[in-house]
This record gives structure tokens, sequence and C-alpha cells, in this order.
């Protein structure tokens, strides 16, 4: 059997990349939350908020680090897979993902020391900065690596001459179409992922009775925001869609699962797309409502598939149904945010078990919906690199041979199956220690595991002037 | 554009870059290096809170470098990074299982934590390795069709690289102990004032073997040397006076004049190395020139960066600052 490089590329790619979003679209949000607690805490001290804060600044340490490590991946990713579309791109490419690292890494990377080790060596004022900093970097950096997805989606601002990007505007290149519905999207599933898993977090420690205090307050700010954020983000992903409609229709045939061109295309709802046959088996569809959502009239004209020759379809199946994931997922949260809302305002969020208990499980959830959009956006993307101008098989390293690539996959694999599990496994143990107990650390309650660290006489959770307030 | 050389002045920020990411990131891979040989677990825990607050920046330098060569020198980043295919996985696991030593190992049970004293020792020993392994290749040459990389998986591993590999790993492994004496006391420091001495005369045998080695594998280099302009023989001087000044400082139990002065060795290492390839980016087909990108692109990122990197370079040092002096046992937030 001949082993494909372009192929295991593909794969590759797909799995690392993944697998560092998954940080980040965490570490986005909870850098914010970090902030909010420590801007709190600034201007009136309290030592609920302060554990509190210091907390979750533990688990974002811990997240961050598989972050920053998966991403030294990502920066050499181009080169060893993709070298001739690194070459063909080095002029667009090259300066915007330099931009990020000195406007957005070294800002997160060196603040980030102050916010973790720095809480007893620097005037709160600066512990603030720290925290506020970093959770800028963050954006800054989504903002740049956004800007550098969306153009291989709605590439603008270049010439191709001899096979070589030449950037003609800047300002159209990096601020290319779909960028600002790209940009508040991915905002938004960050702040609701963050948002997701601070509240699952709290909720499991009130259905146990650990930590009601600092968890009340937890749960309080996240339901607000998640109340307000989920339905944001489907409005956002609809214009979101309409842009995508505009500039890449097959996508948007694919996601819609849509053969034929038609005027009053249905919408869609469960279907078994068959790419041989070019048809749907087992369709369930409202019919019109397809046309009306995207074209906003009745009978107005969607392309379809076929309307392209076979090869130059991206994949119907995976689009189909990760979008379906996306936007199942994204209805769910919202649903879940409203009832937790109501539940607030009528002052009974805290005693409603069963409710408090679906929230404590659904940290995964977000992840999964996150990972779902983007194999729409990506796969949707597909035969182009470059829509429209680059296929991927023009894009891959020349000297790649499939051993070299299957070696590399499968060492991938292993290596982010040991950290992710080492991760997974330590995250557990400081969610099960939960935040410091606000009197002294030594009364811990009996299921609290032995950290071997919480004895240090130095280590300053015991010696900032708030928590002896 | 043609009174300012653009790919000139960019040749200058990456080399400064590099040197940036080579001295820093040194130093603390440097401690990985000698993760195993420290006397007792509180000098490794010292080592290690001794670079905690500052890892992460300074593997950003790295990451500069690799997208810095992508703006500015794009063959040479599709050229490299395809012939080190595998080097570049061994760099990167390497550096991926150091990384997470720094938040798994305060978080592990005693019983748990030597996995992650290994894990950082070992990411951290094959990574300085594959850096050293990549200096290797590039004196060694590319073979390079239409742009592209067109030799095979295993053309860098020979054993010139292996050996420039290993003398990387010395190098680093000098800076990690200098860096110790600088910021520990007591036992951990004698022990680092020790194996500073040790390291300091394995570099320099390496400096030895690699100076004679290359000139004779590559004539240009000897034109160079033996031809050239008759300064050039102030850099073999230079060196054996900064090691002098190196080891007085490690007899005279000095704190900080260790570290530096290993700092200047690896200055002028790298100068030496420079000034032996000039001006060749892929040997042995294309100079700086030939691999630079569009004058445009070039131009657009200078702007910024002749802008940013003074910020940059500010907020680093008052990192530095703010975690200066020795640690304390028990410094961390964990
Ligand atoms: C918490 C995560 C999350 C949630 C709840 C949603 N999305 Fe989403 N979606 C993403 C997270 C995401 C994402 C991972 O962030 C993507 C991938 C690339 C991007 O720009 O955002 C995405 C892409 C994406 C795209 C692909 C656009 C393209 O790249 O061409 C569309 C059309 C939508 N979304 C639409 C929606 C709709 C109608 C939702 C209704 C609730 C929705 N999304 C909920
Ligand atoms: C959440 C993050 C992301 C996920 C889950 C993701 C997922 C994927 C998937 C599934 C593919 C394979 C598509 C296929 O072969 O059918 C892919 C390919 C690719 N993606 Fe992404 N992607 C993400 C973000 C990004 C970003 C931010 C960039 C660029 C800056 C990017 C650039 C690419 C490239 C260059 C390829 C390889 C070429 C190709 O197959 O088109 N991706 N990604
Ligand atoms: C889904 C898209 C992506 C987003 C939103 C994103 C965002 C981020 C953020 C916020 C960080 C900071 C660390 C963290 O919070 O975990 C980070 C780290 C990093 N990312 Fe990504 N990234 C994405 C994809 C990529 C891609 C495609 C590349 C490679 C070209 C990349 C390269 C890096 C690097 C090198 C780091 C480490 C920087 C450091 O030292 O702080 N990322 N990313």
């Amino acid at each position: 059997m001949e082993l494909d490089p372009l192929l295991l590329s593909r794969i590759q790619f797909a799995f690392v990349v993944s697998f560092h979003a998954i940080f980040p679209v965490f570490t986005i949000g909870l850098a914010a939350w970090i902030a909010l607690l420590e801007a709190l805490n600034y201007r009136k001290p309290d030592p609920v908020l302060e554990k509190l804060s210091q907390f979750w600044i533990k688990i974002f340490a811990v997240v961050f680090g598989m972050g920053v490590v998966s991403g030294i991946v990502m920066a050499f990713q181009f080169g060893t897979n993709w070298s001739q579309f690194s070459f063909a791109a080095s002029n667009f490419l090259g300066p915007v993902l330099s931009y990020e690292v000195v406007t957005a890494f070294f800002l997160e990377a060196t603040f980030l020391g102050v916010l973790l080790f720095g809480r007893s060596r620097v005037p709160p004022g600066l512990h603030l900065l720290a925290a506020c900093m970093v959770a800028i970097g963050t954006f800054i950096s989504s903002f740049w690596i956004l800007s550098t997805n969306s153009w291989f989606h709605t590439p603008a601002g270049v010439e191709l001459i001899d096979g070589h990007f030449q950037v003609t505007s800047w300002l159209q290149a990096i601020f290319n179409p779909s960028l600002p519905y790209r940009f508040a999207h991915m905002a938004l599933a960050s702040f609701i992922t963050g948002g997701l898993v601070v509240a699952a977090v709290s909720a499991w420690y009130l259905v146990r009775d650990r930590n009601p205090r600092s968890s009340r307050i937890a749960l309080k700010m996240t339901v607000v925001m998640l109340a307000i954020a989920t339905p944001l983000q489907m409005f956002v992903g609809d214009l979101h869609g309409l842009n995508t409609f505009e500039h890449q229709p097959m996508k948007v045939a694919a996601m819609e699962g849509h053969w034929e061109t038609q005027r009053g295309a249905p919408l869609i709802l469960f279907a078994i797309p068959d790419a041989d046959a070019e048809e749907n088996h087992f369709e369930v569809a409202i019919p019109k409502l397809g046309s009306l959502i995207l074209t906003h009239s009745l009978d107005g004209e969607v392309q379809g598939l076929k309307s392209v020759p076979a090869e130059d379809r991206p994949p119907v199946g995976p689009v189909f149904w990760s979008f379906r994931v996306m936007v199942g997922l994204g209805v769910f949260f919202i649903l879940l945010s409203w009832v937790s809302a109501v539940q607030l305002f009528r002052g009974r969020l805290f005693d409603s078990r069963r409710l408090l208990r679906v929230i404590s499980w659904v940290s995964p959830l977000p992840f999964i919906a996150v990972l779902a959009g983007w194999f729409v956006t990506e796969i949707g993307r597909q035969p182009w690199i470059v829509h429209g101008l680059m296929r991927v098989e023009d894009a891959v390293t020349p000297s790649l041979s499939g051993g070299m690539a299957l070696t590399t996959l499968i060492g991938y694999i292993s290596v982010y199956a040991v950290v992710f599990g080492a991760g997974l496994y330590y995250l557990r143990q400081v969610i099960l220690a939960g935040p410091d107990p606000i009197e002294q650390a030594h009364d811990f309650d009996s299921a609290r595991p032995k950290r071997p660290l919480s004895a240090n006489p130095l280590n300053f959770n015991g010696e900032t002037p708030a928590a002896e307030g | 554009m043609e009174t300012i050389d653009l790919t000139l002045i960019w040749l200058g920020i990456i080399g400064i870059g590099i040197f940036m990411y080579v001295l820093m990131d040194g130093f603390d891979l440097g401690v990985g290096i000698l993760f195993p040989f420290a006397p007792d677990d509180a000098s490794r825990d010292r080592m290690m809170n001794s670079v905690a607050p500052i890892w992460d920046g300074n593997e950003t330098w790295l990451i500069l470098g690799g997208a810095g060569l992508l703006a500015a020198f794009p063959l040479v980043y599709a050229v490299f990074l395809p012939a080190l295919y595998i080097g570049v996985f061994l760099l990167v696991a390497g550096l991926i299982f150091r990384g997470i030593a720094f938040e798994f190992r305060f978080k592990a049970s005693p019983a748990s934590r030597h996995w992650w004293d290994r894990s950082f020792n070992i990411g951290s020993t094959v990574a300085a390795f594959a850096q050293g392994a990549v200096v290797g290749a590039y004196i060694q040459g590319f073979e390079v069709v239409d742009f592209q990389y067109a030799g095979g998986a295993f053309d860098w591993l020979t054993p010139f690289t292996v050996m420039t590999g290993v003398g990387v790993v010395t190098g680093y492994a000098l800076l990690g102990a200098t860096w110790t004496v600088m910021k520990t006391e007591g036992a951990t420091q004698d022990w680092a004032f020790r194996i500073s001495e040790r390291l300091l005369i394995g570099v320099l045998a390496f400096f030895v073997v690699v100076s004679l080695w290359t000139p004779l594998s590559k004539p240009f280099v000897q034109a160079r040397w033996l031809d050239g302009i008759a300064w050039l023989w102030l850099f073999p001087v230079l060196t054996l006076a900064a090691s002098f000044w190196v080891w007085r400082a490690l007899r005279e139990r000095r704190d900080v004049v260790p570290f530096v002065g290993s700092m200047v060795l690896f200055g002028l290492f790298y100068l030496g190395l420079l000034i032996s390839m000039w001006p060749y980016a892929v040997p042995p087909d294309y100079t700086f020139w030939d691999a630079a990108s569009a004058p445009g692109s070039q131009l657009f990122l200078l702007l910024g960066v002749l802008f940013l990197i003074p910020v940059i370079l500010v907020y680093t040092a008052f990192n530095y600052w703010v975690f200066r002096g020795k640690v304390r046992d028990g410094d961390g937030y964990h």
C-alpha cells in the first residue's frame, strides 16, 4: 500500500491544530474572567474573590502551558508539511504571523510570569496590570491568527504572480471579508467555553456543598454572562453563514446538504448525504426555509453542489454533520443558560439540585462545539488551501515521503496522548482540591488529596494582606 | 529602495533574534540538561523555580525566529524545515516535554515527581541536541532543486551534526550552570561552581574540533580564513581571552561574571560562525539575497518591528527585574 503524504499531512495538521485550539479557546475566556476577578478584588479587597482568582489562575497555568507547547508545534507545521504553500504565500503569511509574535506572544509570556509568580513580589496594581495584559494578549493573538485563517477562506489584497502571492494591499489582506465575522464568532465561543467550564465546576461544588461562597459568586456571574453571549452567538453565527454564502457557496451547499441548485430551497434538518449518488437519504426538511435564511426571500436561488465538478466539491458528510453538532449544541446552550438565568432571578438557582447537576456536566460540550465549528469551516474549504487560488495538492512539501509523515503523525499522537492524559489528571487534582479555604490552610476536608506544597511556609497564599482581613 | 538594503537590515534583526534565543533559552535548557546531576531535590526545586517565571518568554524568541524567517527569508524556512523534518519533530517533542514539566512537576505527588524530572531533563537535552544538529546541517549544506528541498529524510544526520549537537548540549549546560551560580546559594551554588569549570573545558574542546573540522570539509570556509583579512584571527584570540576570564571568575567564586562571560563566549562563537558562512543562507547555492521575500513584505514588518522590539525588550527586562536576586525556597505559586 502506498502511503499518501498529502492525506497524512492533512490528518496531521488537523490533529495538531485541533489539539492546540482546545487550549486557547478556553484560556481566552478564562484570562478575561481572571482579569475581572482581579479588578473586583483590587477595587474592594475580598479574601473570597482572591482565593477564587488564585484557584482559577492555577487551572489557567496548566491549560496555558499546554496551549504554549502545542502552539510551538504549530509554528513549524507550515514549513515541515506545507513548504510549497509557505514559500508561495510567505509574503503575506510571514509578516502576519510575525506580528502575532511581537504584539501578542511576548506580552502574554512575560506578564504570565508576573501573574503566576508575582503576587507577593509586585504591588497589587501591577499584578492587576499583568492579569489584564495576559487577557489582552490572548485577544490580540486570536486576532492575528484568525486574520491569517480568514485569508485562506476569503483571500483579498493579493495577486498571484508566477505562483507567488504578492501583497497589493495590506489593509485588504488583513481585514479580509470573513475576518470580522470569524473574530466575533470565535471571541464569543471563547467566552462561552470559559463561562461554561467555570459554571460547571462551580455547580459541581455546590452540588457537593463545598466552597459555597465563592461558587455562588462564580456561578451567578457566569450565568448572567452566558444568558447574553449564547443568543448573541447564534446571531453572529447566522451573519457568518451569510458571509460564507456570498464567498464560498459550495461550503454552504455542503453544510446545508443541497445537491441541486434551486429556488425556494428547503432547510434540511436530518439526512444522510451520499456523495456517490449525489443525493440525500432519509431527508427530513422544512420547505422554503433554507432560501429564507440564506437569501431572506422565500424563493431565492441557492446554488447546489452539482453546479461544480465533483473534484471541486468539499467532502459533504463531515461538513454537514459537524454543522448540525455545532448548531445543536448552540441551541442547547441558549436553553440551558436561559433556564438558569430565570431560576437565578427567581432566587432559586442555588436550590435547583437537578439543574445544578446538569450544569456540572457540561464542560466538554463547548469544546465539542468549537471543534465541530472548525471542521465545518476547514473541511468546507476543500479542495482549496487558499480558496479559489491554490489547491491543497499543490501545497504539500515535495520531499515529504509517506513514511516520514506517518512517523511524525504517530509521534504527535503519542506525545499528545501523554500530555493530555497528564494534563487532565492534574486539572482533576486541582479541581478536587478546590480554592484554598479562607480561614487557613489546615482544616482540609477529608476528600482533599495530599498536596505536598500546601504546607510550604512561604507559599504566598498565606502571606498576602487580604488573606488576613 | 536602492539606498537602504532591507535584506541586510533583516539579516541583522533575525541574527539578533536567534542570538537572543540561544542565550535565553540556552540557559534554561541548560538547567534542564543539568537536572539529574544536581546534588539533591531541594536544589532541583530551586533551579526550576529560578527559570519558571521566564522560560515561556525565552521560548517566544524561537517562535519569532520561525515566523521571522518565513517573513524575511522564506527560502530558509521552506528548505530547512522539510530537510530537518524528523529533527524538527524531535525538537518540538523535547520542548513539549520540558514545557509541561514546569506545571506538572509541582502538582505531582512526591512518588511520581521523578517522571517529570526525567521529562524536564530528557526534553531539554533532546531539544538542545536538535538545535546543535541544525547548526551542523546549516554548515553542511542542503540539496535544493527549484527552491525546494530535494534530499532524503536523514541527510542531516552525519557524524559532523552529531558532534555539533553534543557541542551545543555542552554549551547550554555551561550557560545553565553559570546561571545557577548566579541564582542560588549554599550547596547548590558550590555544585554549580564545580560543574561550570568542567563544562568550560568541554566547550573549549568542542570549539577547537569544530574550528578545525569545518574549514577542512568546506573549501569556501577555508579560503575565508586563510586568504581572508587578518583581523578575522582576532576571534580565536578573543575566545581564548573570554574563556580565561570565565575561568578566573569561577576560581574567585564570583556570582555574576561567570554567566556574563559565558554569554560573551557564545556571542563570539556565533559571530565566528556567521563570518565563516557569509553570505550563504542555504549553502551551497543560495545567498541571503536569493532567499529574501518581497521588499514590500520586508518593509511592512520592519515598520512594526523597529517599534515593537524595544518595547518587548523593556518588558522582558522588567520581568527579569521582578524576579531578580537569588531564588528563595518556596518561591512559586503552587
Ligand atoms: C461555543 C462554540 C460555538 C457555538 C455555540 C456556535 N459556533 Fe459556529 N463556530 C464556532 C463555534 C461555535 C467556531 C469554532 O468558533 C467557528 C469555526 C471557525 C469560526 O469562525 O468559528 C464556527 C464556525 C461557524 C460557521 C462557519 C463559517 C465559515 O467558516 O465559513 C457558521 C456558519 C457558524 N459557525 C454558525 C453558527 C450558528 C448558526 C450557531 C448557532 C447557535 C453557532 N455557529 C454556534
Ligand atoms: C480550532 C482550530 C482549527 C481546527 C479544529 C481546524 C481543523 C482543520 C481540519 C479538520 C483540517 C483538514 C481539512 C481537510 O483536510 O479536509 C484543517 C486543515 C488546515 N487548516 Fe485548520 N483548523 C483550525 C484552525 C486553523 C487555523 C487558525 C489555521 C491557519 C492559520 C488553519 C489552517 C489550516 C491549514 C493550512 C490546513 C491544511 C490544508 C488543508 O487541508 O486545507 N486551521 N484544519
Ligand atoms: C484556532 C485558532 C487559534 C487560536 C484562536 C489561537 C490562539 C492562541 C492563543 C490565545 C495562544 C496563547 C496560549 C494559550 O492561550 O493557549 C496561542 C498560543 C500559540 N499559538 Fe495559537 N491559536 C490558533 C491557532 C494557531 C495556529 C494555526 C498556529 C500556527 C501558525 C498557532 C501558533 C501558536 C503558537 C506558536 C503559540 C505559543 C505562543 C506563546 O509562547 O505564548 N496557533 N494561540
